[in-house]
């Protein structure tokens, strides 16, 4: 069966986002970029399904700007077999990429797509929702565990009140959790060798999806600081403290 | 212009994200209808037309709904939408599932984990792990929004609304509920405490996480994680804190051996009071802290559960 991956390019996960002066959005001049830690769990997830000879070929696909190429040749290095660019400079919304993914769904048909559940950018948590829904098919979010069987996708989810498992039928759409996996390193001989595997770009205003967007950035501003604590000497300043001057025990 | 709220709850008893996504509804200055799709709806509608700002609840009993599969509840919504302007529910794993099924299915944007209601068209939002609050207006006819609900308050009361019954829509057939493994817990949920106590990888192992039970008992205090504690399988999933754990904000938040990592401020900085209890001075928990305590864990937990 075939795996499609969609990635995201977004800042490092241990970079501490910083506001523009001027509001209209966070600055991402010369800031650390690397691949969603999401999006590298569930092409981790898609590579064992290879190895263990569920899947056939594994597809990894992003939208957005050339620089995100560097996150496609990763996924390579790691694994996936053809890479796919939808080449764009505009900053997309989640729907405006459920979308894009949903025609190229159409294109390839895999049986079986994995995202990462949110991006640590946005923040959103949307875009395989949305792609279920525009493809109508099954979906299986925050997935800690997933199993092939037969016609049916059986996926382990994490929900507010422990785990819930859920049976898809296949094809289904499958969103990663933190623990579904632990991504594996791309050894420097398969970096060497990502060089030659394929990446195809297509150009996103090709494909004749709508892209007007829908949601307007009025602006960006840094969230209200909380004012400096203090250090206690012991448990019994500590305890002190609490009760009468924070008042909350 | 009209707003529907589509409750949270477990069959049985609406969850506190219902009274408090509909604060958050009320805000948006239109009618509510509220929405409850599942099991043994009976005290549920009756608790939900008490509510403040609501005007009609709508019920779907039907055990199609009971375990809130996104497929399903997507179809129910969306046969009931073309009455709405606003469609809201709180960012649980059930909102955060269903909502941009709903979204993608009536052509419009979703404007996820809301903070602050500006104006109908118009709300804040946390962005990169919380570091940014942006400000976005949405520009589609219909409004599909999830709420953080541990932003805004539990909603008033009032004299009982309208209740009635709504047909189930069609089963769609595209999936089924094998099972659930329930964290079974006396304590207070973790996004309703008052009081949250949370270990990390300093407790060294999930034995341990009982220095925190007696704290927990004396406070009335629910008990959370970091995610390194939650990795290394000290506790369950569901006790994890942070950007993609839950977010809460109690009155006070206790962490403990935990070191501060972004994604797990995101999760708890709002919080009106924090306490935070590490042996290295330098751990950037400190940095948000009200009350820091330098110290070995295992010498002071053991003195604070006498000392409350
Ligand atoms: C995409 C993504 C999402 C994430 N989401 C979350 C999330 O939602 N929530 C979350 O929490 N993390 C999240 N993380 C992980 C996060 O980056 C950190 O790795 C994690 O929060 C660290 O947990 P910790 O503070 O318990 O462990 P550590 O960083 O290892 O800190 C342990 C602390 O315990 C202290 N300590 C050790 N022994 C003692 C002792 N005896 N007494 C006192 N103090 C002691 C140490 O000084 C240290 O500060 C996420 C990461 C990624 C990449
Ligand atoms: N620009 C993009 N290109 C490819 N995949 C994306 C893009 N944006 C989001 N995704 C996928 O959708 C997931 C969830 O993103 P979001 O809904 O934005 O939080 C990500 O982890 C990716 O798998």
């Amino acid at each position: 069966m075939k795996v499609l991956v969609p990635i995201k390019r977004v800042i490092d996960y241990n970079v501490k986002a910083r506001v523009k002066a001027d509001n209209s959005d966070v600055d991402l001049a010369n800031v650390k970029m690397a691949m969603n830690p999401f999006c590298e769990i569930a092409i981790e997830e898609a590579i064992r399904l290879k190895e263990a000879g569920t899947a056939t070929e594994v597809i990894a696909v992003t939208i957005g700007a050339k620089a995100a190429q560097e996150q496609l040749r990763t996924a390579l290095a790691l694994g996936a077999d053809k890479a796919i660019h939808i080449e764009t400079d505009e900053k997309l919304e989640s729907l405006h990429i459920a979308k894009l993914l949903a025609k190229l769904v159409e294109q390839e048909a895999p049986e079986l797509v994995i995202l990462g559940k949110q991006s640590i950018d946005s923040d959103n948590n949307q875009t395989g929702q949305m792609l279920a829904a525009l493809t109508k098919r099954s979906q299986g979010t925050f997935a800690s565990k997933v199993d092939i069987n037969g016609n049916t996708v059986s996926v382990t989810r994490e929900v507010d009140g422990g785990l819930q498992t859920v049976a898809l039928k296949l094809p289904a759409i499958v969103t990663t959790d933190l623990r579904l996996n632990e991504p594996r390193y791309a050894s420097l001989p398969n970096i060497m060798k990502a060089k030659r595997k394929p990446l195809d770009v297509i150009a996103a205003d090709s494909l004749g999806v709508d892209l007007t967007p829908r949601v307007e950035l009025i602006k960006v501003e840094e969230p209200a600081k909380r004012s400096g604590g203090i250090i206690v000497e012991d448990v019994a300043q500590l305890v002190e403290k609490l009760k009468t001057e924070a008042k909350v025990i | 212009m009209k707003t529907l709220v589509i409750a949270e709850h477990d069959n049985g008893a609406l969850k506190p994200e219902t009274s408090k996504t509909i604060n958050a509804a009320s805000k948006l200055g239109f009618d509510i209808d509220v929405l409850i799709a599942g099991t043994k709806l009976g005290a549920m509608s009756e608790k939900a037309a008490c509510i403040e700002g609501v005007t009609n609840v709508l019920t779907s009993d039907n055990t199609l709904y009971e375990h809130q599969l996104a497929e399903n509840m997507a179809e129910l919504v969306l046969s009931i939408a073309d009455d709405y302007t606003h469609i809201v529910a709180s960012a649980t794993t059930t909102g955060k599932n269903f909502m941009p099924r709903v979204a993608a299915l009536l052509d419009v944007a979703q404007i996820s984990e809301i903070i602050e209601v500006v104006d109908s068209e118009t709300f804040k939002r946390p962005i990169y792990a919380g570091n940014a609050i942006a400000t976005v207006k949405s520009l589609d006819n219909k409004k599909v929004i999830t709420v953080r609900a541990s932003s805004f308050d539990l909603q008033n009361e009032q004299s009982p609304a309208n209740i009635s019954a709504l047909e189930a829509a069609n089963d769609v057939q595209l999936s089924d509920f094998v099972s659930v493994e329930q964290t079974e817990s006396e304590r207070p949920e973790l996004t309703a405490a008052e009081v949250v106590i949370s270990g990390g990888r300093g407790m060294q192992n999930g034995e341990n996480f009982a220095l925190l039970n007696g704290i927990a008992d004396k406070l009335g205090a629910a008990i959370g994680a970091s995610r390194a504690a939650v990795d290394a399988g000290f506790v369950p999933n569901d006790m994890q804190v942070g950007q993609t754990g839950k977010i809460v904000a109690p009155n006070l938040y206790i962490a403990v051996g935990i070191s501060g990592a972004i994604q797990h401020l995101a999760g708890m900085k709002d919080s009106k009071v924090i306490v935070a209890i590490n042996k290295d001075p330098d751990a950037p928990i400190f940095q948000v802290a009200d009350y820091g305590l330098v110290a070995d864990l295992f010498d002071v937990l053991p003195q604070l559960e006498n000392a409350l």
